[in-house]
């Protein structure tokens, strides 16, 4: 045996479990022991680690033998032996299960500030994170640095928060010191709720330290004795690793009383949210730590002068803390030297929907849309024309082909009528049809609505009514012009941020899609053949070849017809589910 | 259906909640996690007792409990089956599947379990799993990239398990 040192890491964040990560990783501990081979080596290990981004891609493993790494994509349990044997015992790499020229186009034009260790290290040790320099900045600052010196950096840095509004981090830290009161709160926004955004899942799951790291910083430069992670309570994994990660700091004297003999007092206590969208608005968020219904009330006082329980509160995201160790690590500049002018640094964005590189990526603000959709991204999947993507979620908004060129960054997005948001982007094709995607995003909100303020319970609905007439073919004149006046009322007169954005994906599809609209009210069509109510399917004699796949995969059994003889669908029967017009092979089913 | 009084192993676990919560600020989410942990859904009766030994208000317990997703007020079906309706699964087709699901499981009309208990199909926002959309969980499996062919197939496994 020839090599001294062997690493195997197998990706098992929620998508590498999803794919087998677990049946793999346990494959390579019995292969390795089985072949006898731990043993051999100097060093060796094989665990887990957490998202490393291309989870299309998953399972996917790292074999690092004497610092040489090998990327294996799509690895199920029953290859691991060969990569064992061929790979680690004889030393030559199986080329063929190998990630390819696209993996490398997909991480080329990134920059990993927040993900830098997610995926290298195993989540659920902290001595993983602290051998790469994990914990440092706080030691650091709790050594060296005043809380003014600390916010000054933050500052200095041009941070802005990740959870979506992106207002200055340092900002906020400093209205929070300069509050009167001895009891000050840390919260760590985690309820991730923008369907489409996984980010602050990814984070916690693949390094969850990162977090508690920049919690204890935020706590010393705000004076705060107290933490709350609020939490999905449909993140299990997140939650558990979080759970160990904050054990683990507690007995390390990271957390806990006179943290390192610097005389801070600070603890973290994880609260689950309970399914409720509105709180991840701040005051909601608050009520429902508190206990209550999650209802958000009228700011000001913000929660920076009065919050969790009338105290002075500071609310971070997920990203936001974890961009804060690399600030302190690396310096200010160092960060403000990334990304543009008015929006600093790296955004982690969850690319997803119809583009063929599904995943997570972070890269510095400012570069085109265009470069995220067809090169990280790879264009869309299955030769499809690019429609549009939406990004912020039910907040955000729709960019259309005429403007990929956008570049990334807060200000940019939102003269489109689309904001940076939580980091959703979600590639739509030809196939999606914009006034349904709007109708998705109202039936969303509309459903998450807590009721409180008019504007936002009532206005939503009648939004939603006007879609879902639109959506099957019974839209009337002037329906445009009503969603127009409509969405203009609820969002200047809607409590909170939920209600005042309710409308923009409405908004968003028609100033760029009104033709779509009017197509659906005045021709009772649907341009993208996808509102049901619109659209028939048949199967042409001429092209149908008997094979019956379409009527094994009928579900209402509307299909009938003999073998090698063209197929009758029957119209009465059909519920428009599109499953037969997938399935053929000879394009002879037809869509209208 | 009309709920069978409390065993006493329940009112002894119920017991156990509200001393662990007694006098702690904010705990009324909490207590009905445990609730719904325990119980399986926000039983009545098990409310009932807790608002009463904890001397809060039945309906603070109840206002909060309608608020959240989370909590359910009917029993739950032995099989769980939790579709996700995000935006990434919604464009990949996840309207399709659930469809399906309701057919395969023959739930009533506007009711997520089946009368005869074995399944329960609810949606969720968003899992956030969206690179591997569409998603469907079961019985808290996660499996990414899911097809009508791949999910019938499950289902018939389920089926077949009982």
């Amino acid at each position: 045996m020839m090599a001294m040192n062997l690493e195997i890491k197998v990706c098992m964040g929620t998508g590498g479990m999803a794919a087998g990560g677990e049946g793999v990783l346990k494959a390579f501990e019995a292969e390795l022991k089985h072949n006898g081979l731990e043993a051999g080596f100097g060093k060796c290990s094989s665990g887990k680690v957490g998202c490393r981004g291309f989870c299309a891609r998953d399972v996917l493993v790292d074999v690092i033998v004497d610092g040489q790494k090998t990327t294996y994509q799509y690895i199920k349990p029953e290859m691991v032996s060969r990569i064992v044997k061929e790979h680690i015992m004889e030393g030559r790499p199986v080329a063929e299960w190998e990630v390819k020229e696209d993996y490398h186009i997909f991480h080329d034009k990134q920059i990993k500030v927040v993900l830098h260790d997610c995926g290298e290290i195993d989540p659920e040790d902290i001595g993983a994170y602290i051998e790469r320099g994990g914990y440092e900045a706080a030691k650091k600052v709790l050594s060296e640095l005043g809380p003014a010196d600390v916010i000054e950096l933050v500052k200095k840095s041009g941070l802005r928060g990740r959870g979506g509004a992106g207002f200055p981090t340092g900002v906020k830290w400093e209205a929070a010191r300069k509050s009167p009161g001895d009891v000050k709160y840390i919260i760590c926004n985690a309820d991730e709720g923008d369907p489409g955004a996984f980010m602050d899942r990814s984070v916690i799951e693949g390094n969850p330290h990162s977090v508690i790291e920049g919690m204890i910083i935020a706590a010393y430069s705000v004076g705060a004795s107290n933490g709350y992670v609020y939490i999905r309570a449909e993140y299990p994994l997140a939650v558990e690793r979080l759970r160990i990660a904050l054990d683990a700091a507690r007995q390390k004297n990271l957390l806990g009383k006179n943290i390192l003999g610097s005389g801070l007092d600070f603890d973290i206590k994880v609260k689950l949210g309970a399914g409720a969208f509105v709180c991840g608005e701040e005051t909601a968020l608050i009520a429902s730590i508190e206990g209550e219904r999650g209802m958000p009330r009228a700011k000001p006082p913000f929660p920076v002068a009065s919050g969790l329980w009338g105290k002075p509160t500071v609310i971070n995201n997920v990203e936001t803390l974890a961009n804060i160790p690399c600030i302190i690590r690396k310096g200010a500049e160092w960060f403000a030297s990334l990304g543009t002018e008015k929006s600093r640094g790296t955004k982690v964005f969850a690319l997803t929907g119809k583009v063929k590189n599904t995943g997570l990526i972070e890269i510095p603000m400012g570069i085109p849309l265009r470069d995220i959709v067809f090169e990280i991204g790879g264009g869309i999947e299955n030769g499809k024309k690019y429609k549009a993507v939406q990004t912020g979620g039910p907040s955000g908004g729709c960019i259309p082909e005429d403007c990929l060129d956008v570049k990334i960054d807060y200000e940019s997005l939102m003269q489109l009528g689309a904001i940076v948001g939580s980091g959703g982007m979600i590639v739509l094709d030809e196939d999606d049809c914009m006034v349904n995607v709007a109708r998705y995003f109202l039936n969303f909100t509309q459903s998450e609505s807590c009721g409180k303020c008019v504007p936002c319970r009532v206005g939503t609905k009648r939004l939603l009514e006007i879609l879902d007439r639109i959506t099957k073919g019974e839209g009337r004149e002037g329906d445009i012009e009503l969603l127009e006046k409509l969405s203009q009322d609820i969002k200047l007169t809607s409590l909170c941020g939920l209600g005042q954005t309710a409308p923009n994906p409405v908004l968003s599809t028609l100033k760029y899609f009104r033709h779509e609209y009017e197509a659906h009210i005045r021709d009772r069509k649907c341009p993208a053949k996808a509102c049901r109510a619109l659209i028939t399917f048949s199967i042409s004699e001429a092209l149908c070849k008997g094979c019956g796949a379409c009527m094994r995969a009928c579900p209402a059994g509307a299909i009938t017809g003999e073998k090698k003889q063209p197929h009758k669908l029957n119209q009465a029967l059909c519920i428009k589910c599109g499953s037969c017009f997938d399935v053929c092979k000879f394009k002879a089913v037809v869509k209208e | 259906m009309p709920e069978t009084a409390l065993t006493e192993a329940e009112i002894e676990k119920l017991e156990g909640i509200c001393a662990k919560y007694a006098g702690q600020k904010g705990s009324v989410i909490a207590v009905l996690q445990e609730l719904e942990s325990s119980f399986g859904y926000v039983a009545e009766k098990a409310v009932n007792f807790v608002a009463d030994k904890m001397e809060m208000p039945r309906s603070h317990f109840y206002g909060v409990a309608t608020f959240y997703a989370q909590f359910h007020f009917k029993p739950r079906g032995r099989n769980i089956i939790t579709a996700c309706s995000g935006t990434a699964c919604h464009v990949k087709g996840s309207d399709r599947l659930i469809d399906n699901m309701v057919r395969e499981f023959g739930l009533p009309e506007g009711e997520d379990t089946s009368a005869d208990m074995r399944f329960t199909l609810e949606k969720v926002n968003c899992v956030g799993a969206c690179s591997i959309a569409p998603v469907i969980i079961i019985n808290k499996e996660v499996h990414g990239k899911m097809t009508t062919d791949k999910l019938n197939k499950e289902i018939k496994k389920l089926k077949g398990g009982q």
